[in-house]
């Protein structure tokens, strides 16, 4: 389960392959790939387009295929609800709070499991692992029960509390920490830096893939997750987005643009997050699995 | 001759093995300082329950006032439920369809996109991107474009000429589109992970091949498709864990209907717990699901063993 990182031979690969592609010829799998690619970019365009289209124009038959001209009434009608914003800060809070402390507490537990020897070590680390393999469905149920008696139940500490670290987290820091060279660490260690030193200036600033995998995948499942908030909260001030985009699109059946425009802004961070982080965000996605 | 005086002093050898021992101990605190928030977390909120869901499927149990022991009743009653058995025959069908198809497809496309073809970069994202895409938004915005009145899918059918359909308010084109939903962001992951387990199929394999004269077809078959087999493997176990689990998507768009026909296990789960009040009967159905999910994961897990010795004697 290490990270990927872009080797000299991928790298020099990538850089035949840019060099080598204005002299490429028209091949025929665009003939195939073209369209294909247009299905799998349809719905996002739609997307886009129907969220600035006027209420009217979606709601003829047969309805407008492109809006006449835009109309930001949508998203005025969603932002003008006070409860919309709210609904995007909860989700953030909670998002960046489960980013910081994977980061953190997956960090401590990655380094102890990976450099440290204490009784115990290899039993709970074969425990942990064993946990990866529980579908949340199984512990959804008591998880609910066990934040009821925490009294967090209709709060957000409900949504942080079992995200604040991850199995998976502690797992793909320990590999990572692994693999890199024991020297460097000892040199900072002799020279009577402490652990939590050596952690902090030595291991992390060599970490950055898999840090930046770790951080990636926990935005991306509590940002887009919709099952444990719909269990943990009810009251709508304390609504993710996507809860709320979910019982919106239930009572804002007739208003698609306004509904559209909220879709906008549910998927929009994502989105940003991966054009502007594009090559990471592939590595991360294929060593979540890979060479486990 | 006496012996030599017993000494004030412990012993060098003595010193050195308390001075480590105190070491060891020091070492040991700071590492159980380190992995307590882990262990706290994570032991404390999946085994612990874990154990309770377990103890929750024998009880009758509404989450609000005290339940009482009914034993295997949940169980039996599950046997017996119409709708918990249409639940594992609309999943059995949903992951059927989805996991072989997903894995082909993603296979497929990926051995297009690994050509060099200009605009692969852009193809590659193009498909990828609706992955990023959450369920919810995805449900949103099919159940808008699927709407039968006011979608723009009927509406270029009727530009077609083809009558309008019924999709999520028809029982027999519903599971489908979820499965093509599914496909449709899902296929994406598949294509990346071919595509990086095919920039590791060792390229001095592909050459030998070519030298003894293998056809681009032969080439697949022996070696491309054989070196991609612990990939395929992950992928299979993967998506069919996911496939299992799906449940925004259903949420969003149909709620398990028309007449059950998109009522997912996890969905029934959630209906019995948190919908009818009935958390003992949701949690022994869950535990239905977990133990069906473990006997897949183990009948893979000893499937890849024998295929990576298979893999082993061949190259020997």
């Amino acid at each position: 389960m290490t990270a990927t990182v872009t080797t000299p031979r991928q790298a020099a690969q990538a850089d035949v392959s840019r060099r080598g592609r204005a002299r490429l010829p028209f091949s025929a799998w665009h003939l195939l790939l073209a369209p294909l690619a247009l299905i799998f970019a349809i719905p996002l365009v739609w997307l886009l387009l129907s969220s600035v289209m006027s209420n009217a124009e979606i709601n003829r038959f047969p309805p407008a295929l492109w809006p006449s001209r835009v109309d930001l009434g949508g998203y005025r009608y969603v932002l003008g609800n006070a409860l919309f914003p709210r609904w995007f800060a909860n989700s953030l809070i909670v998002s960046t709070v489960a980013v910081a402390s994977n980061l953190l507490f997956g960090a401590f537990g990655g380094y102890a499991f990976a450099r440290m020897r204490f009784s115990g070590s290899r039993s709970l680390l074969v425990l942990m692992l064993a946990t990866m393999a529980i579908p949340f469905q199984l512990t959804m149920i008591p998880t609910f029960l066990v934040m009821k008696r925490l009294g967090l139940i209709d709060t957000l500490g409900a949504l942080i509390v079992p995200s604040l670290v991850t199995p998976f987290a502690v797992f793909l820091l320990r590999q990572f920490f692994l693999s890199l060279p024991r020297e460097l660490e000892e040199a900072a260690w002799i020279d009577g830096c402490s652990r939590l030193r050596v952690l902090f200036r030595v291991v992390l600033p060599l970490s950055r893939p898999a840090l930046s995998t770790v951080a990636i995948l926990t935005f991306l499942s509590t940002w887009n997750d919709l099952t444990w908030p719909l269990i943990a909260i009810n009251h709508d001030n304390q609504y993710t987005l996507q809860l709320g985009l979910a019982t919106f699109q239930g009572q804002h059946h007739t208003q698609w643009a306004a509904v559209m425009a909220g879709n906008v802004i549910t998927v929009l961070p994502v989105l940003l997050a991966f054009v502007g982080a594009q090559k990471a965000f592939i590595q991360s996605i294929t060593s979540s699995g890979l060479k486990g | 001759m006496p012996g030599p005086p017993t000494p004030f002093t412990l012993s060098e050898h003595e010193l050195r093995q308390r001075a480590l021992r105190r070491a060891r101990r020091r070492e040991s605190r700071t590492a159980w300082a380190f992995v307590s928030p882990s262990i706290l977390v994570i032991l404390g909120l999946s085994v612990v329950p874990v154990i309770w869901s377990l103890l929750l499927s024998f009880r009758a149990d509404d989450l609000v006032t005290p339940g009482r022991w009914v034993g295997l009743d949940n169980y039996y009653a599950l046997s017996r439920d119409p709708n918990f058995g249409q639940a594992v025959r609309n999943t059995l069908t949903y992951t059927a369809l989805y996991v072989p198809l997903s894995i082909v497809l993603g296979l497929a496309l990926a051995l297009v996109l690994n050509r060099r073809i200009r605009l692969v970069g852009l193809y590659r994202t193009l498909i990828f991107v609706p992955f990023v895409v959450s369920a919810t938004a995805q449900g949103t915005l099919f159940a808008f474009i699927l709407d039968p009145q006011f979608g723009a899918a009927n509406s270029v059918l009727h530009a077609l000429g083809v009558s309008p359909q019924g999709f999520f308010t028809d029982p027999a084109q519903a599971l489908f589109l979820l499965v093509a939903i599914t496909l449709w962001s899902g296929l994406g992951f598949c294509v990346v992970v071919y595509l990086a387990a095919l920039q590791d199929v060792p390229r001095p394999l592909i050459e030998a091949a070519r030298l003894d004269g293998a056809g681009r077809w032969h080439l697949l078959r022996h070696v491309t498709l054989p070196t991609l087999t612990p990939v395929s493997v992950f992928l299979v176990l993967w998506q069919t864990i996911n496939a299992l689990q799906v449940f925004d998507l259903v949420y969003v768009t149909t709620k398990g209907g028309p007449l059950g026909a998109t009522t997912l296990i996890v969905y029934f789960i959630w209906e019995q717990a948190f919908k009818n009040f009935t958390a003992g009967y949701g949690a022994a159905a869950a535990y239905v699901l977990a133990v069906a999910l473990f006997v897949i994961a183990a009948g893979l897990r000893v499937a890849r063993g024998r295929e990576s010795r298979r893999l082993e004697g061949a190259t020997r």
